[in-house]
């Protein structure tokens, strides 16, 4: 435990801290902080929140954050870990103090969104077709077609609208005042939307006073937009309204929550694998009537547990014969299956390809510069220089398996020195991002903690995005770890409207 | 909707009911453990309640005397125990988390917070002395879940299942509670009518929170052949056999006039109420009371598969 010097950070216009409670602890100056400049002056986009935090009176943040914490208990939006022994349900701690974006910043980023998931979309079709961008020569073969992900029963299928994912989560870091990189994309399931929307609603029950000063962009028209989104891909052999449905491996599933909260907003059915069955290449569900068709089906299942005739045989959460009706054309599933090999590690380092291959532009949102350990010279230079970086396995996911250099301890390089040596390709690396930071309420005061973004983007008859997304931020002082499973938290995130 | 909807919907019901139904005999058997004279032995002032719950067997294979403190863990705190206010509550959860689309925010939350209350408890530190209100608590809880059904719930088919397992478990229990009497309480030929056998059949209608209401009906003394007509017969009664079968046939008639359909299950529960509506209760201690009883838990139980069948509950 290291002492925190906190000194009163003096404001240009204003005193934070008038009532003696909240004190800014001083920001580490090589990091980027949204709410206050190294000189001490509030940003703009700010300005509203940093005055209402100083308005608050002695013990008011703390109750403001128990107030939060029975609102999420109430409604019941926990999650469980999975390797937990408890076995409970927990909250996934959301922090009160809003993220705030302009209005200028958010346009300049939804632009290089919306770039960026058409051309997924273009790859996608075009490695289970005719494979142009491969022929090119702009991406390696070995790359693709011998990658786990890539999934070959796909080969010549064409799904609705040409649409391979339909729902994707681009994760955004910021490192400057104009400087943001996309540290990944999540184009097979990704989660979060449901604790974006709780957020929101938790915090018009918490702060009104702070909405009505600011003109915040809603995000609640997502599962209308979803549900749109949806509806506009449904097979042709559907003639009238489409019969959706969201497909959960179950309750004990630790997103759970977050399912059959979109179904219960949309308005469309919460299924498991054992409610529906695929009759004479159709799908349909059994209700207390007769079975009903299934036109549309959101599933929050990997691929590999879809359909046990197709894929894994031992899954018991998916629908035997699913596959077999959706090449048949008489069945969407979104997002398609095979759509994890433009998420994919390794892929991720020829997104900027991909984008100028398929649109012709360079890309307006940047990549982390990552390292390709399979290239001998680049890997001489990750060897040398752990310390500094982060390593991640090409497979993995939720922060688990990865190196933080700068927080790591010499055993778990030399670890991860023999695993790259071993696995060069199992392995990409990236320098350590001095991911920007924002306040949050620490229970004792005010403080800066390292934050991500993820704008949640949907493409169906419209490319629909978002606006903000989920904030994801390490609780822990220095943490660079975002991720709910490893002790991360949320906060609510504002874009403002002109 | 899916048939593991309707089950689920149907078994949260059910199961509310049972806590309910499950601190309202522990409250009564509470009563004639206190109770000097109301039962024959030690033994005997718990046996009635475990009799009722229908875990007599599983109770005695892991414990030698039911005296408070055993009862209180199994009966209320008991996670093994299917018939344990713990477990009804989980499972009733459970069962709401599984369908939360076809429940409203205000069942959830009344029925969450009530685990999260209860499932923090620690057994031990209910002491004789805070029981009674631990059990009413109980009951506070598991009505305000019924309220907030009531009051918010659609009327469409996923009402219609709530109420079939409400009015299904309520049945079974009621018919169960008049059994023990000549079960467990069975009075040697001397004691019928005595004041001991009375004051046994008041802690039935106090079981049934009736023992007042019962006196707005009959304006005499007690008397066994009116208890058990109260009970079975009355329509006016709420958790008579006869108002819950009132409620079942009902309900399956909302679910024909929703689905256009028909089964067997209605016309069980036709042949079941109509029965009910055209016996007395000459007839019923003709057949015998027991025997009586045995049959409809049997045919209530029918019942119940019966519409598990018809609606694919999973």
């Amino acid at each position: 435990m290291h002492n925190v010097s906190v000194e009163i950070v003096k404001m240009a216009h204003r005193v934070f801290g008038g009532q003696g409670e909240c004190v800014y602890e001083k920001a580490d100056s090589r990091f980027f902080d949204e709410m206050v400049l190294p000189g001490g002056t509030v940003r703009e986009p700010y300005s509203v929140v940093e005055e209402w935090i100083a308005s608050q009176p002695k013990g008011g943040m703390s109750q403001k954050a128990r107030d939060a914490e029975a609102i999420f208990r109430r409604l019941g939006i926990t999650f469980a870990v999975y390797g937990s022994n408890e076995a409970t349900e927990r909250l996934i701690p959301f922090d009160i103090v809003p993220r705030v974006i302009s209005a200028a910043e958010w346009r300049k980023l939804e632009k290089g969104i919306d770039q960026r998931v058409r051309a997924m979309n273009a790859f996608l079709h075009d490695i289970y077709h005719r494979q142009e961008i491969i022929r090119a020569g702009r991406v390696p073969e070995r790359l693709i077609m011998h990658n786990e992900a890539f999934c070959h029963q796909m080969l010549d299928h064409d799904p609705a609208k040409n649409i391979y994912a339909h729902i994707i989560g681009v994760d955004l870091v910021r490192v400057s005042e104009d400087e943001f990189y996309v540290l990944e994309d999540n184009l097979r399931t990704p989660s979060g939307v449901s604790y974006m929307i709780e957020d929101r609603e938790a915090m018009m029950r918490l702060v009104p006073d702070l909405f009505s000063q600011c003109r915040v962009a809603p995000v609640e028209d997502y599962p209308e937009n979803l549900r749109r989104t949806l509806q506009a891909v449904a097979p042709p052999a559907c003639d009238g309204e489409p019969c959706i449905v969201v497909l959960t491996p179950g309750i004990y599933n630790s997103a759970y929550f977050e399912h059959s909260f979109l179904a219960d907003e949309m308005g469309v059915y919460l299924c498991q694998g054992s409610d529906l069955f695929v009759d004479d290449g159709f799908v349909y569900m059994r209700t207390t009537q007769a079975p009903r068709r299934v036109d549309v089906i959101y599933r929050r299942i990997d691929d590999d547990f879809l359909d046990p005739l197709t894929f894994r045989k031992d899954s018991a959460l998916g629908v035997p014969g699913l596959f077999s009706a959706y090449r048949a054309g008489n069945v969407t599933i979104v997002n398609a299956p095979g759509t994890g090999i433009a998420d994919d590690k390794a892929v991720y380092t020829y997104v900027p390809e991909i984008i100028e291959f398929y649109t012709g532009e360079k890309p307006l949102l940047n990549n982390v510069p990552t390292y390709n350990c399979a290239n001998d010279e680049e890997r001489a230079y990750v060897l040398d220089h752990l310390e500094e970086l982060v390593v991640k396995e090409v497979h993995g996911s939720g922060g688990y398996g990865m190196l933080v250099g700068p927080a790591s301890t010499k055993k778990q390089r030399a670890e991860f020195t023999r695993k790259i040596k071993e696995r060069p390709n199992n392995y990409i690396v990236q320098p350590t991002l001095a991911l920007s930071t924002c306040p949050i309420w620490t229970g004792r005061g005010v403080a800066p903690r390292h934050v991500d973004l993820r704008p949640f983007v949907l493409v169906g008859d419209e490319v629909r995005i978002t606006p903000g997304g989920l904030t994801r931020v390490a609780l822990k002082k220095n943490s660079l770890v975002v991720n709910s499973s490893q002790g991360g938290g949320t906060k609510d995130t504002w874009v403002l409207q002109d | 909707m899916l048939g593991r909807t309707a089950s689920s919907l149907y078994w949260m019901s059910r199961y509310m009911e049972r806590a309910e139904n499950i601190a309202r005999l522990v409250d009564v058997g509470y009563r004639v453990s206190l109770t000097p004279g109301l039962s024959e032995s030690d033994r005997d002032q718990w046996k009635s309640t475990l009799q009722a719950a229908g875990v007599t067997n599983d109770f005695f294979a892991g414990h030698d005397t039911a005296d408070l403190t055993a009862i209180r863990d199994y009966m209320l705190f008991d996670e093994d125990n299917p018939s344990s206010v713990l477990h009804c509550l989980a499972a009733a959860r459970t069962n709401a988390r599984a369908v939360r689309t076809a429940i409203t925010t205000e069942m959830w939350e009344a029925l969450n917070a009530t685990w999260l209350n209860y499932s923090q408890i620690r057994p031990s530190r209910v002491s004789a002395n805070d029981l009674p209100a631990l059990l009413d608590e109980i009951k506070r809880s598991t009505a305000e879940f019924r309220g907030t059904m009531l009051n918010t719930i659609l009327r469409d088919d996923g009402f219609s299942f709530c109420q079939l397992g409400v009015f299904n478990e309520r049945a079974d229990n009621t018919a169960r509670i008049l059994d023990v009497k000549y079960y467990v309480l069975l009075p040697r030929a001397e004691l019928v009518g005595s004041n001991v056998d009375l004051r046994q059949w008041a802690t039935i209608l106090r079981a049934a929170s009736a023992h007042r209401s019962y006196r707005h009906v009959y304006r005499d003394r007690y008397k066994a052949s009116n208890i058990a007509e109260f009970l079975i017969l009355r329509q006016e009664m709420p958790r008579s056999l006869a108002h819950c079968y009132y409620w079942i046939n009902a309900t399956l008639g909302d679910l024909e006039k929703h689905y256009g359909a028909r089964y067997e299950c209605h016309d069980l529960a036709d042949s079941i109420y109509s029965e009910l509506q055209r016996s007395d209760m000459d007839k019923v201690f003709r057949q015998g009371l027991h025997e009586f009883l045995g049959e409809f838990i049997a045919r209530n139980n029918s019942l119940g598969q019966s519409v598990a069948q018809t609606y694919n509950f999973l």
